[in-house]
């Protein structure tokens, strides 16, 4: 069964001017299907408007959909019975890490989702030590999150998730606000989720080097998805990326363009190493 | 510069008193604050300063941050030390122009004086001793019961805590919009009163709009984060009493005895 099935979701809302006068229907999803199996790890790509953070918020029940159907773990995310249980096994890790640490202490912050769903006390502490070690945050677990980086914040954010126990992280634009240091720390310690708890992650971003290690990707644009398919898939595409006003990484770009004035590289390479080994190959050919 | 700013007063050390239970000290705090009202008779104060005196040894908090406490109401202080001296009626001992010293006025000023000083003292301890977020808990724990006539405990202890986290964000922020709208000529220190109050406006607004953006996606995340409400919730810290606390709560009640026996006598 699939992890996270969405079939037709369309989400419509309403606009209003400043005086609440109904001014027309905006169509942030159009006619999504998407399939993500357990364990995959899954990029949303997508500019400012295109509807991908729409999309996550129906994964955790957030936003129901005006048509169509969301299923997570088989789970209809419209009945209101299972609204709870969805919650717990899909949680959700917000941009502004300010706004989703509600503890004055990391620990209490951690713990947090464990005692909603009414944990006994001792395991609450059992899942707050392993979810803190998984992100690399127990050291600072006495900490005050207001001390704290902005990276180091949003994996307190992402260990509160993880305390839950939840089949699937869905993340949304978690380092829109961060340093590229802080991006680092937070992309690696969502990829050990993924590799070592196998968590299905749904992550979604702006950022193009981020969606590198993902299994599948996915491009929105005006509600609908415009590409999808594995990164070097995706990136191969150079021309369609532009036209859905979407950075291309450098090195892919470098290389598109060596491509062009007729140099033999192959689609779609992510990183410099690639290069820099097809380049000696393309030399040592010579 | 902001950004230091620490809530409450708590002195971070180890002690007795910090690790008791929190619903022990507030409790112990409204008792001692009652007693320094009821006792009568000089005995009773010395028995309160002795009681008060062995707390804040066994708190480990130097004495000088109690004291500071005290500067904040040292012209209250002042104030009913001098109404009480010259405003009472009775025999007189010292008279000069048109102001009288009687010996009951003496007898009440001082009283009032070391009423004053020891509440303001005992409730520090409390301050100093408990942080923030473990007082809002044992508020909650000890108001459980008001829950029957439909008041929101836990709603209302959960406010208090988010407001205490959400304290320090909002200086940060107001201190950058501050130094956004002064690099753009805003004018926050000259002038009166009535202008530097009218200088807060554009500051004001911005601020609030970003607070309830905050709220509004804190409200969402502690959802996501199955947030429901304080019904079927478990506690990561919950409060049971320790052995200490009972030997707290007999010390106040022995205290208690000792200081109303005390004050009858003399």
């Amino acid at each position: 069964m699939e992890m996270i099935k969405t079939k037709d979701l369309v989400y419509e809302y309403i606009r209003r001017d400043e005086e609440g006068n109904v001014e027309g229907l905006t169509t942030a999803v159009d006619r999504v299907n998407l399939d993500v199996a357990p364990g995959e790890f899954i990029a949303i790509l997508g500019h400012n408007g295109s509807g991908k953070s729409t999309l996550a918020k129906h994964i955790n029940a957030i936003l129901y959909p005006t048509e169509g159907v969301v299923l997570v773990d088989g789970m209809d995310t419209s009945q209101e019975a299972y609204l709870w249980e969805i919650r717990q096994r899909a949680g959700m890790v917000f941009q502004n890490p300010d706004n989703q640490i509600i503890g004055q202490v990391v620990e209490e912050d951690v713990g947090f989702g464990p005692e909603n769903m009414g944990i006994p006390t001792k395991e609450i502490w059992e899942r707050v030590e392993e979810s803190l070690k998984a992100v690399g945050m127990y050291e600072y677990r006495k900490h005050s999150p207001n001390k704290l980086s902005g990276g180091q914040k949003q994996r307190v954010s992402i260990a509160g998730v993880l305390a839950m126990h939840p089949k699937c992280i869905v993340l949304d634009e978690p380092t829109a606000m961060l340093d590229p240091k802080g991006r680092k720390e937070v992309i690696r310690a969502v990829r050990a989720l993924n590799q070592v708890e196998e968590i299905t992650i749904v992550l979604i971003t702006h950022y193009m080097e981020e969606i590198v290690h993902a299994d599948r990707v996915f491009v929105m644009d005006q509600g609908r998805i415009a590409m999808a398919g594995t990164p070097r898939e995706i990136f191969s595409r150079v021309e369609r990326l532009k036209e859905l006003r979407l950075d291309v990484p450098q090195v892919t770009l470098l290389s598109h363009e060596l491509q062009k004035k007729g140099l033999a590289l192959p689609d779609g390479i992510l990183t410099q190493k690639e290069l820099a080994d097809e380049l000696d190959r393309i030399l040592a050919g010579n | 510069m902001l950004r230091d700013i620490t809530l409450g007063q708590y002195y971070q050390t180890e002690s007795v008193i910090h690790r008791m239970d929190p619903r022990v000290k507030l409790g112990g705090t409204l008792l001692f604050i009652v007693s320094l009202f009821v006792f009568g008779g000089y005995l009773g104060y010395v028995a309160a300063a002795l009681f008060l005196g062995i707390v804040i040894r066994l708190s480990h908090v130097p004495f000088r941050f109690m004291v500071k406490g005290m500067k904040s109401i040292l012209f209250l202080l002042l104030l009913t030390v001098v109404f009480n001296l010259f405003l009472t009626p009775g025999t007189v001992l010292v008279s000069f122009w048109k102001l009288n010293i009687t010996l009951e006025g003496l007898r009440l000023a001082v009283t009032m004086a070391v009423r004053l000083a020891l509440l303001i003292i005992g409730s520090s301890v409390m301050t100093l001793t408990t942080t923030p977020n473990h007082l809002t808990d044992g508020m909650e724990k000890m108001m459980k019961p008001l829950k029957l006539f439909h008041v929101p405990v836990h709603d209302v202890a959960m406010i208090m805590s988010i407001a205490l986290r959400f304290i320090p964000i909002l200086l940060e922020e107001t201190d950058k919009i501050m130094k956004a709208q002064m690099a753009r000529g805003a004018d926050f220190e000259s002038g009166s009163i009535v202008k530097r109050a009218k200088a807060m406006v554009p500051l004001l607004v911005p601020l609030f709009v970003s607070a309830f953006r905050r709220a509004n996606d804190l409200a969402m995340a502690m959802e996501a984060r199955c947030y429901r409400g304080g019904d079927g919730r478990t506690k990561m810290k919950p409060l049971v009493y320790q052995r200490r606390d009972k030997v707290g709560y007999l010390c106040i009640a022995l205290y208690l005895t000792a200081g109303f026996v005390l004050g009858r006598l003399v």
